[in-house]
C-alpha cells in the first residue's frame, strides 16, 4: 500500500483517504454488538385475531416452547389485551420477548371498537418511551421497550376474501406498528383455493390503502430472499406442538385420518417462511423501523398536538424554548395556584383543629379541678375521722390508763380495798334480803287478803292468785341474783 | 486489509494486556417472566448478524480531538494511530505557518474505510494551546467547542421532525498530551484536566516518550498517576463507569499502564529484513510499534481495537446526558405531557 493519500473530494469537509496499513477499527461492529449482547435485546410481538384461530399455537411453534397460557372463552364483554413476558436464550443471545395477546378479539355481537383497546395499547407503549426521552434525567440505555415490533394478523380462512373487521382493524393499524397478516388454520384451504384467496387479500389491501409491512430490499444480502418472500405474502400457516413420527424422525405435525400435515414442510404450509422472515432475517430491520418510522410519527403527532412547532427557517436558534417556557410557565402559574388552595384549606382546618382541641382541654381542666375539689374534701372528711377515732383511741387510753391506775392503787391499798369490796358485797346482799324479806312480807299479806276474801266470798279486782304468783316469781329471781352474788364474790374472796 | 506478519506477532504480545474484542458471557439479568426453555433452533441468536450488517451498511462516526502544546508530536500521532495522513498539518496547510494568538479548533473529516466497516473520522486540532505567555483560560475555547457539539446534538434531538440518523459531531476523545519532562505535571495540564474531565473522555498521552529511559518513564508514569488521583481528575476509563467485575479488572489492568507513552512516526525503515514505522537516529531505530521501544501499540488498539464503540457509548451516555440535564434544569425545563409527568418533573429538579 502506498503512503500517498487520495485527496480526492468527496464533498467540502470530507476526504475519501486509503489506509496504510491495518488500523483495526474493523472490529467496531464486533465491539456494538458485544455490548447489545450484554444487555439483551427486546423483542414484542403482537398477535390480533380471533378467538380460537391459533395464535398461542403458532406462538409456541415458533419459539418451539409451550409458552403455558389458558385458552380464552368466547363470551369477552370487550377486547382487551394480555401482556406476558418470557425470557428466552440461545447460544449467547439473550432475548426479552414479550407476546401480547388480543382476547376476545371478534366474538361479541357489536364489533365496532373492537380495535379502539388495541390502537389504545401501542399508543401507551410509544408514550412510555416518549415520557421516559422527555425526563430530564433519563436512562434510555438501560429502559426496557415494550413498543410492539411485529404485530401479526391472523386472517381467517373462509377462502373467499377479507372480512371487514379485518380491514378496519389493519387500516387503524398500519400507520402504527408493522403488520404482517397470515392466514391461520391453512391446512382447512385446499392448494388451488390458497393461491386465489391470497391473491384476493393482497388485491383487496392494496385497495384499501393498508400498508402492510414490506420486508427491505436495500441491502443485497437480503434483498434476495426478503423478494423471494414477499411474493408469498400473506404466509398460510399451520402451528403444531405435538410431534408426530414421520419416516424415522420427529417432526411438528397435525394428524388427521386422511394424512399428516407437517409444519415445516414448505410443501405443506409457509411456516418456515414466517419464521425466516421474522425472526432469522427481518428481527433487527422491525425493531429499527418500529423506532425510527411508527415511533417517529407517534411523536410528532404528539408534540404538534401539544402546541409546539418546529423553527421556521429564519427563527432564533432554539426558540422551541421560548414555547418550553411559556407552557412550563402556565403549568407553574396553575401549581401554585393549587398550592395556595391547599394552603389555605390547609389552615382553615387547623384553626377548626386547634379550637376544638381548645376547648377540649378547657373541658379538662374543669373536670380536674372538679376532682381535685371532691378529692380534697374527701380527704378532710378523712382526716377528721381520724382525728376522732384518735381522740377515742386516746380516750380510751386515758381510761385504761385510769383503770390501769384504779386496779393498781386497789391491789396496793390491798385489804382496804377488799374490805370496801366486802363492805360492798355485803351492803348488796343486805338489799337483796331486804328485798326478799318484803317480797315474803307482801306475799303473806296476799295470801291473808285471799284467805280473808275467801272468808268473806267476794271477787273483787284483786287477783290474789296471780299476784301471787308474780311474788313468786319475784322472789325467785331475787334468790338467784342473791346466790349468783355470792359465787361471784366468793372468788374474790 | 493489509496484515503483515510484524503486526501479527505484537497482536499476540499485546493480547494479554488489551484483548482482542471477544464476546463476553453472559451477565445474569433479573428474570421478569416465565423462563421458557427451548426445544430447538429457533433463530435468535441471528439478531447478531443481522445487527452487524445494519452497522456496516451505515457507519460511523468518530471524533478525536488532540490537545497539547506545539512541537509535542500530535499531528504525527494522529497520522500514525489511523495511518493515514489525517492531520490538519498534512491537509494542506503550511508546516511553517504562525503560532496563533489565541486557542483555534480545527477540525477535519475524513472517511476511512477497512474490512468492509465505513467510519467518517474527524480530528480536532487545537493549535494555540499553551503556546502563549500567558495561558490563563485557554481551555476555555475547547470547553465551548465540545459544549457546542452537544448543544448541536440536542437542538436536532429535540426538533418535532428528527432526521432518521442524527450527524454525530461530539468529540467522543480527547488525546491530552503531556511533555516528557520526566518531572511531574505542569499547571496548565493539571488545570486542564481537571475542568475537561468533567465533559469529555480525557486519554493523556506522553508525547516523544524516546527522551525517556524505561527507568525514567516507570517513574514519570507513576508520579503523574499519583497526581492525577490526588488533584481528583477521572481519565478515560472512569473508575465510576465500571459496569461489573469483568469490566473493572479489565479497565484497571488499563488504568495501571496509563498514561501510554508513545513515540510517533509516519515514516517506513528497514528492520531485520521487515519494513516498520519508526524514528531513526544515530545510535538506533525506535520502532513505533515495537511494545519494547514504546506503547504506541497499546494506545491504538486500546483507543481503537477494543474501546472505541465504549468511548462513544459513554459520551452519548453520560456526558451528554449531563449536559442535556443541566441545559435543560437551566432553561426550566421541558413541560411535562401529564399530570404525572410534572410531579416526577418536579421531583427530578
Amino acid at each position: 500500500m502506498s503512503l500517498i493519500s487520495k485527496n480526492v473530494q468527496m464533498n467540502d469537509d470530507l476526504r475519501n483517504l486509503s489506509l496504510s496499513g491495518h488500523v483495526g477499527f474493523d472490529s467496531l461492529p464486533d465491539q456494538l454488538v458485544n455490548k447489545s449482547t450484554s444487555q439483551g435485546f427486546c423483542f414484542n410481538i403482537l398477535c390480533v385475531g380471533e378467538t380460537g384461530i391459533g395464535k398461542s399455537t403458532l406462538m409456541d411453534t415458533l419459539f418451539n416452547t409451550k409458552f403455558e397460557s389458558e385458552p380464552a372463552t368466547h363470551n369477552e364483554p370487550g377486547v382487551r389485551l394480555k401482556a406476558r413476558s418470557y425470557e428466552l436464550q440461545e447460544s449467547n443471545v439473550r432475548l426479552k420477548l414479550t407476546i401480547v395477546d388480543t382476547v376476545g378479539f371478534g366474538d361479541q355481537i357489536n364489533k365496532d371498537d373492537s380495535y379502539k383497546p388495541i390502537v389504545e395499547y401501542i399508543d401507551a407503549q410509544f408514550e412510555a418511551y416518549l415520557q421516559e426521552e422527555l425526563k430530564i434525567k433519563r436512562s434510555l440505555f438501560n429502559y426496557h421497550d415494550t413498543r410492539i415490533h411485529a404485530c401479526l394478523y391472523f386472517i381467517a380462512p373462509t377462502g373467499h376474501s377479507l372480512k371487514s373487521l379485518d380491514l378496519v382493524t389493519m387500516k387503524k393499524l398500519d400507520s402504527k406498528v408493522n403488520i404482517i397478516p397470515i392466514i391461520a388454520k391453512a391446512d382447512t384451504i385446499a392448494k388451488n383455493e390458497l393461491h386465489k384467496f391470497k391473491s384476493k387479500i393482497m388485491s383487496e389491501l392494496v385497495s384499501n390503502g393498508v400498508q402492510i409491512y414490506q420486508f427491505p430490499t436495500d441491502e443485497e444480502t437480503v434483498a434476495e430472499i426478503n423478494a423471494t418472500m414477499s411474493v408469498h405474502l400473506p404466509f398460510a400457516v399451520v402451528g403444531s406442538t405435538e410431534e408426530v413420527k414421520i419416516g424415522n424422525k420427529m417432526a411438528k405435525a397435525r394428524q388427521y385420518p386422511w394424512g399428516v400435515v407437517q409444519v415445516e414442510n414448505e410443501n405443506h404450509c409457509d411456516f418456515v417462511k414466517l419464521r425466516e422472515m421474522l425472526i432469522r432475517v427481518n428481527m433487527e430491520d422491525l425493531r429499527e423501523q418500529t423506532h425510527t418510522r411508527h415511533y417517529e410519527l407517534y411523536r410528532r403527532c404528539k408534540l404538534e398536538e401539544m402546541g409546539f412547532k418546529d423553527t421556521d427557517p429564519d427563527s432564533k436558534p432554539f426558540s422551541l424554548q421560548e414555547t418550553y417556557e411559556a407552557k412550563r410557565n402556565e403549568f407553574l402559574g396553575e401549581l401554585q395556584k393549587k398550592e395556595d388552595e391547599m394552603r389555605q384549606m390547609f389552615v382553615m382546618r387547623v384553626k377548626e383543629k386547634e379550637a376544638e382541641l381548645k376547648e377540649a382541654e378547657k373541658d379538662l381542666h374543669e373536670k380536674f379541678d372538679h376532682l381535685k375539689r371532691t378529692h380534697q374534701e374527701e380527704k378532710k372528711k378523712v382526716e377528721d375521722k381520724k382525728k376522732e377515732l384518735e381522740e377515742e383511741l386516746n380516750n380510751f387510753q386515758k381510761k385504761k390508763a385510769a383503770a390501769q391506775l384504779l386496779q393498781s392503787q386497789a391491789q396496793q391499798a390491798g385489804s382496804q380495798q377488799t374490805k370496801k369490796d366486802k363492805d360492798k358485797k355485803n351492803s348488796i346482799r343486805v338489799l337483796l334480803c331486804w328485798c326478799l324479806e318484803s317480797c315474803l312480807q307482801l306475799w303473806t299479806s296476799c295470801l291473808q287478803k285471799d284467805i280473808v276474801e275467801l272468808e268473806e266470798g267476794t271477787n273483787g279486782k284483786w287477783d290474789g292468785a296471780a299476784a301471787a304468783r308474780a311474788l313468786q316469781v319475784l322472789m325467785a329471781l331475787g334468790a338467784n341474783l342473791l346466790s349468783q352474788q355470792i359465787v361471784t364474790t366468793r372468788p374474790e374472796e | 486489509m493489509f496484515k503483515g506478519p510484524v503486526e501479527n506477532k505484537n497482536e499476540a504480545a499485546m493480547s494479554e494486556l488489551v484483548p482482542e474484542p471477544r464476546q463476553k458471557p453472559v451477565v445474569p439479568m433479573k428474570p421478569m417472566g416465565i423462563n421458557a426453555s427451548l426445544l430447538g433452533y429457533i433463530g435468535i441468536d441471528t439478531i447478531i448478524e443481522q445487527m452487524r450488517k445494519k452497522t456496516m451498511k451505515t457507519g460511523f462516526d468518530f471524533n478525536i480531538m488532540v490537545v497539547g502544546q506545539s512541537g509535542l508530536g500530535k499531528s504525527t500521532l494522529v497520522n500514525t494511530l489511523f495511518k493515514s495522513q489525517v492531520s490538519r498539518k498534512s491537509s494542506g496547510w503550511n508546516r511553517e505557518e504562525k503560532i496563533p494568538k489565541t486557542v483555534e479548533i480545527k477540525a477535519i473529516g475524513h472517511v476511512i474505510e477497512e474490512g468492509g466497516v465505513k467510519m467518517k473520522l474527524t480530528v480536532i486540532d487545537t493549535p494555540g494551546f499553551g503556546d502563549q505567555i500567558n495561558n490563563e483560560n485557554c481551555w476555555e475555547p475547547i470547553e465551548k467547542y465540545i459544549n457546542e457539539q452537544y448543544e448541536k446534538f440536542l437542538k436536532e434531538e429535540v426538533n418535532i421532525a428528527r432526521k432518521k440518523r442524527i450527524p454525530d459531531t461530539r468529540v467522543h476523545c480527547c488525546l491530552y498530551f503531556i511533555s516528557p519532562t520526566g518531572h511531574s505535571l505542569r499547571p496548565l495540564d493539571l488545570e486542564f484536566m481537571k475542568h475537561l474531565s468533567k465533559v469529555v473522555n480525557i486519554i493523556p498521552v506522553i508525547a516523544k516518550a524516546d527522551t525517556m529511559t524505561l527507568e525514567e518513564k516507570t517513574e514519570f508514569k507513576q508520579r503523574v498517576r499519583k497526581e492525577l488521583e490526588v488533584n481528583g481528575i477521572e481519565f478515560y476509563p472512569q473508575k465510576e463507569f465500571d459496569e461489573d467485575l469483568e469490566d473493572k479488572t479489565e479497565n484497571d489492568k488499563i488504568r495501571e499502564s496509563m498514561p501510554f507513552a508513545v513515540v510517533g512516526s509516519d515514516k517506513e525503515y528497514q528492520v531485520n529484513g521487515k519494513r516498520v514505522l519508526g524514528r531513526k537516529t544515530p545510535w538506533g531505530i525506535i520502532e513505533v510499534e515495537n511494545l519494547s521501544h514504546c506503547e504506541f501499540a497499546l494506545l491504538r488498539d486500546f483507543v481503537i481495537r477494543t474501546h472505541l464503540q465504549d468511548l462513544k457509548e459513554v459520551t452519548h451516555n453520560i456526558h451528554y446526558e449531563t449536559y442535556r440535564a443541566k441545559r435543560l434544569n437551566d432553561n426550566g425545563g421541558l413541560p411535562p405531557m401529564t399530570v404525572e409527568t410534572e410531579e416526577n418533573h418536579e421531583s427530578n429538579l
